[in-house]
């Protein structure tokens, strides 16, 4: 007997029980669907919390400083003196304060972020309109403000707020530029807070000493040169008080977080995994079952001539056009289903083939695994005990 | 079909077939010796529970015996295992059930091609012979039609059709009749006294004397011993 005929006998003894087949087919079918989807999610959630860590840019340190008794931060003159080090590029001092910004009869409560002119490039955090912060309005302490993007549009809607006035603290700022909009990321609300100079900020806010720096080091290579001169400007500072300071880096920020994520990407793959196991269970199941019913069938094959193998063959491939069929229907219904969720709600999905073959493979190997006990039942019977079967 | 076999074609000698049932042991066959030709039918007959069944299964390779020797078309059958007897099951021997053990789910044309699958017969060719078979008995009109959609006489008659379609040298007839109306009953006889007319070798088991007569020789069998009735032969 060659595989056209198996299969084609397969598929004849599947399509004349179809409903059977399907609820045979349902547990693989919602395994492989729930692998695929879960996933698709759990890779979508990945990259979008590495993107998002990269967009605050890769050579980036930033120090969060806590300080040790009276002394809880730095100032900016001192900070200004980490440009110098080795391994550092560019650093972005600031100093925030949550502040009541009006603008005519509107206002809100932001964070205002008093820094200079190389915050831009430190933070890749640029003007969408107008310009950023000039040095020259950091040495003069000019009263610039520049407006995040739904700062603006709450307190501006959709006038250009660019040559306007705002208040913050009662105090008129003109407004020199918007910020682009970058959406929520780590570092909190990115479009919800306004930038002044430095140098005004330390004259205007409650609390004006630095307590966060940017840093920039020169390359990816020179963040571990950056970080150890940092490490040892702040030990110095705070005399070796480790507590009062924290330097994070973009690049384990990036690990912990991927590998948060691929923990879980594991743990929903291996409960998929689980029910796709269920599935193969359910398979073997049924199939148990229709071999003790058709044992008569069996008897009548092996009587005109069907060898062990031939019976055997039969009905693993049965089981396997069974759990492949259901594998398939599931590969559309999850991949289906990811989109789905990726369309309907701002969950970010990355749909992956690897996956997807993988799950769509190991689909027909339970099939193959669960049909061999069964087949293997059918195959051994003896012919003249399965022909007096009633 | 083989045309020219050197010895006979059915030779069993001193076998036997015991059965244990709890503690006691039943000789469903008893050291029972037959030999039969080819081109012969040869009807067996008796009570129920006599061995019948158990001798046909012995004769269609459907099981070995406990003890003795059964040369079938030459070779010793005792000794093979389940693949070779499924081999000689196919080429050598076509089955009539009581029961036509048909497929229900398969038409009449894929019930016949079934033993030429196993055969591994090309699908042109099998579906030509099936059709070929279907013909002889009659049932030309009917290749499409499932079991239930047959007479009992029809399904009878598929049933030799797909015995026939491999062209095997025995046809073995567990009480082809016992399950039809006397017409039909005869009219698959006849079908049967017209194929042993074509050489092939026929082996009927029946109760029914009447049938028993119609067949060339006539072995009596009681208690798992045969007596052969020579008063009937010819
Ligand atoms: N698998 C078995 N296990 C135990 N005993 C068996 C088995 N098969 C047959 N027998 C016994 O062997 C004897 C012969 O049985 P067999 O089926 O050959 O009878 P039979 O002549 O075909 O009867 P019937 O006309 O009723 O079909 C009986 O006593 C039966 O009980
Ligand atoms: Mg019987």
């Amino acid at each position: 007997m060659n595989m056209y005929q198996g299969i084609k006998m397969a598929l004849g003894s599947i399509m004349s029980n179809k409903l059977r087949a399907f609820l045979t087919m349902l547990g693989i079918m919602i395994g492989v669907a729930s692998v695929i989807s879960l996933v698709s999610l759990g890779q979508g959630s990945t990259q979008k919390v590495t993107e998002q860590v990269q967009s605050l840019g890769s050579n980036l340190l930033t120090v969060n400083v806590t300080g040790r008794g009276a002394q809880t931060s730095l100032s900016y003159d001192e900070v200004l003196t980490l440009q110098e080090k080795p391994g550092i590029d560019a650093v972005a001092p600031v100093v925030s304060s949550r502040v009541t910004v009006k603008a005519g009869n509107k206002n809100t409560e932001v964070t205002v972020e008093g820094t200079d002119a190389s915050y831009e490039t430190v933070r890749d955090f640029h003007a969408q309109e107008g310009r950023f912060l000039l040095p020259i309005d950091v040495q003069f302490r000019q009263k610039v403000a520049l407006l995040g993007a739904s700062t603006a549009e709450e307190l501006f809607g959709f006038v250009s707020p660019l040559n306007n006035y705002v208040q913050i603290n009662g105090i008129p700022f003109k407004v020199v530029g918007v910020l682009e909009e970058k959406g929520d990321s780590m570092s909190g609300a990115n479009d919800e807070k306004v930038i002044i100079p430095i140098s005004t900020a330390e004259r205007i806010l409650a609390s004006p000493g630095v307590r966060t720096i940017y840093v920039q080091a020169e390359s990816p290579e020179q963040v571990e040169m950056a970080e150890a001169q940092l490490e040892a400007m702040l030990t110095k500072k705070f005399k070796g008080d480790e507590d009062s300071y924290r330097i994070f880096n973009q690049q384990d920020l990036l690990e912990s977080v991927s590998s948060v994520n691929s923990t879980l990407t594991m743990m929903l793959s291996g409960i998929a995994g689980i029910s796709l196991l269920v599935g193969g269970i359910g398979i073997m199941n049924i199939m148990l079952v229709s071999v003790t019913e058709r044992t008569r069938e069996i008897g009548i094959r092996k009587a005109i001539g069907a060898k062990k193998r031939d019976i055997l063959f039969q009905f693993l491939i049965e089981s396997v056009v069974l759990s492949g069929l259901g594998g398939l229907i599931g590969v559309a219904l999850g991949v289906g289903g990811a989109y789905a969720i990726g369309h309907f709600s701002d969950t970010s999905v990355v749909f992956s083939w690897d996956v997807t073959l993988l799950s769509f493979g190991f689909s027909l190997f339970v099939g193959i695994f669960f049909g061999l006990f069964p087949a293997n039942k059918a195959a051994n019977l003896k012919p003249i005990e399965a022909l007096r079967f009633e | 079909m083989k045309s020219e076999s050197p010895g006979p074609l059915i030779r069993i000698e001193g076998l036997s077939k015991w059965y244990q049932m709890g503690g006691e042991t039943i000789k469903a066959l008893d050291c029972v010796s037959l030999t039969v030709y080819q081109g012969d039918f040869v009807a067996i007959i008796g009570p129920s529970g006599s061995g019948k069944s158990t001798l046909m299964n012995m004769i269609g390779c459907l099981d070995v015996p406990t003890e003795g020797s059964y040369r079938l078309d030459g070779v010793e059958i005792s000794a093979m295992n389940d693949n070779q007897l499924a081999d000689i099951r196919n080429t050598k021997i076509g089955f009539i059930f009581q029961g036509f053990n048909l497929l229900p789910k398969l038409t009449a044309i894929e019930n016949v091609e079934l033993p030429l699958i196993y055969r591994g017969v090309p699908t042109r060719k099998r579906k030509a012979m099936a059709m070929d078979a279907l013909e002889k008995v009659g049932l030309g009109e009917r290749m499409h039609h499932r079991p239930s959609e047959l007479s009992g006489g029809q399904q009878q008659r598929v049933a030799i059709a797909r015995a026939l379609a491999a062209n095997p040298p025995i046809l073995l007839a567990d009480e082809p009749t016992g399950a039809l109306d006397t017409k039909t009953g005869k009219e698959v006889l006849e079908m049967i006294q017209h194929i042993n007319g074509q050489g092939h070798t026929i082996v009927l088991i029946t109760h029914d004397l009447s049938i028993a007569q119609q067949a060339k020789r006539v072995i009596r069998i009681q208690d798992g011993k045969l007596y052969e009735d020579w008063s009937d032969a010819g």
